[in-house]
């Protein structure tokens, strides 16, 4: 071998070496773009939240409930920058109950660089507090048109700040319930029954509306707009191929676009389950309930979302419908006051969607979301958030309180609370 | 000079329109009002609980007229209101003292030229 040949050789060597690291450079671009579009779509699903909630109240409720969720995207990002996103992902304790890694956001310059993931570390803080946020509108909802406003904002505060970054970390942080072999895709439970849970402990210590429960029975209280709900929920919808597209972690065409076909369907299949549901229960076309029929197919999916055939990914959506009217009926016998139907849509679909991991999720690894694990899962994060969110509730309601006067209610919280209708 | 008050369905507020307009009464002040009475209101479903409306939306219509009008104006009202069933509302007659046109300042019958 003469030197020119091995002179040849390096340059072809160094010449693929280069063609190698631009390969992996708009691999690593191609992954950031699409967590921060990811993120774009999770953030629209706040205006979604508020469309749902200002349509399923009445109007002397409007101004509130938009003013609960103007503040919440506010605090939950705050605080997630202050201390959320570090109690979420510690990154130092595998398999723990509890870790932090110190206030505000302090990455270094290799955190910017694919040996950090997929994206930089701004992408993953902005992706996963924009997630943060959700859970505490998820309450919002379920407590509407009777809580106190400021009440409600020191809850969402403490929730946002503690309670979902701890639930969140023994899951995507790497804790305890990772290493046990718990599934949970986009979070069916590290999401959405957290939030349910949260809720449910809410409505319990609140208390129903004025009105709702009479000796008579059930006085529905309607909501005030049903074009503004439909809003919502497409929006929802839209946003949901960020919040479970995104939740990939990466651009992977096979998985990106799987995703997208679950979920969809499972939020078509949704619709048809509460559909024929009510169809058959109250012999009527219910919009409400398909509504929140898309709703629960969405939440029901997103545990599972890439691990599923597109069949199973029918099934579980179907099921979460017809879970809507039935578990709409059950709160409403408990008298468990919920406006918007929170607590079927998050709590129940999200528990339900957990389950669906065990039964129809496909993993190359043995021992990785059976029943036992999807099961502690629900049980270990749904324990602890209803405990929590009850203390936290219960000493609202012993020290500033959480309910508004009676008459305050007949007045509607606009004009009380913000002295401002919000149709004029 | 006399005061018509009618309460009708509001699904036949159009038909006593014309029937009006027909004996050449094309002048009057409406609005929209709820009813609460033997008929039961309009029963609805909300996420699954049925539940009544609790009123029967209506509308109440003012006509004023000089006696040679009143006979077809309430003839006209009631045939064009009339369904049979339970709920077709209620014409009331009474007697007016005065008129004043607020523009032209005619007084009386002159004031409405009927």
């Amino acid at each position: 071998m003469n030197d020119n040949s091995i002179a040849l050789e390096n340059e072809i060597l160094q010449k693929a070496n280069e063609a190698l690291s631009a390969a992996e450079h708009a691999q690593f671009l191609t992954n950031n773009l699409w967590i921060l579009i990811a993120t774009v779509l999770v953030f629209i699903m706040h205006l979604g939240f508020s469309c749902l909630e200002a349509g399923f109240v009445q109007k002397k409720n409007v101004t509130n409930i938009l003013f609960k969720n103007a503040m919440i995207i506010a605090i939950g990002l705050l605080t997630y920058c202050i201390c959320g996103f570090n109690l979420m992902y510690p990154g130092l304790n595998e398999g723990g109950w509890f870790g932090f890694s110190g206030f505000f956001l302090n990455p270094s310059p290799e955190d910017m660089t694919s040996a950090y993931g997929n994206y930089t570390y701004w992408s993953d803080f902005i992706f996963q507090g924009m997630f943060a946020a959700t859970g505490a509108t998820i309450v919002s909802g379920a407590v509407a048109e009777r809580i106190k406003l400021n009440a409600f904002l020191i809850f969402a505060t403490i929730f946002v700040a503690v309670i979902y970054p701890i639930t969140g970390m023994w899951k995507w942080g790497l804790g305890w319930l990772d290493a046990l072999g718990f599934y949970d895709f986009a979070g069916s439970t590290i999401v959405h029954s957290v939030g349910g849970w949260a809720a449910l402990a809410g409505i319990i210590l609140v208390g129903p509306r004025k009105g709702k429960y009479t000796k008579k029975g059930i006085r529905p209280i309607t909501g005030h707009s049903m074009p503004l709900a439909a809003i919502g929920v497409f929006l929802l919808w839209f946003g949901w191929f960020g919040f479970n597209g995104g939740s990939v972690l990466s651009a992977d065409p096979e998985s990106v676009s799987l995703v997208f076909v679950t979920t969809s369907l499972g939020a078509a299949a949704g619709a048809i389950g509460s559909y024929l549901t009510s169809m058959l229960l109250f012999k009527n076309y219910d919009l409400p309930m398909v509504m929140n029929g898309i709703l629960g197919g969405l939440v029901g999916i997103t545990a599972s979302a890439d691990v599923i055939t597109v069949s199973s990914s029918v099934i579980i959506g179907f099921i979460a419908g017809i879970l809507i009217p039935l578990s709409v009926t059950f709160f409403d016998k408990l008298k468990l006051d919920d406006p918007v139907g929170a607590t079927s849509v998050h709590l129940v679909c999200g528990i339900w969607g957990t389950i669906a991991v065990a039964i129809f999720g496909k993993f190359d690894e043995e021992g990785i979301g059976t029943l036992t694990d999807q099961l502690t899962g629900i049980f270990a994060c749904g324990a602890f958030t209803f405990l929590f969110s009850f203390l936290i509730f219960f000493i609202l309601k012993a020290t500033i309180g959480l309910r508004v006067s009676d008459v305050e209610q007949e007045k509607g919280l606009d004009i009380e609370e913000h002295r401002l209708a919000a149709y004029n | 000079m006399k005061k018509i008050q009618a309460i009708v369905r509001a699904s036949k507020f159009e038909d006593v329109k014309d029937a009006l307009s027909s004996k050449e009464i094309n002048f009057f002040t409406f609005y929209e009002v709820k009813g609460y009475g033997h008929q039961k209101g309009e029963s609805l479903s909300y996420r699954g609980t049925a539940y009544d409306m609790g009123y029967i939306p209506r509308i109440q219509l003012i006509i004023i007229l000089s006696e040679p009008y009143v006979n077809s104006a309430l003839e006209a009202i009631q045939k064009a209101a009339y369904t049979g069933e339970n709920g077709d509302g209620l014409i009331m007659v009474s007697d007016v003292d005065n008129i004043i046109n607020i523009r032209t300042g005619l007084k009386g019958s002159e004031a409405i030229n009927k």
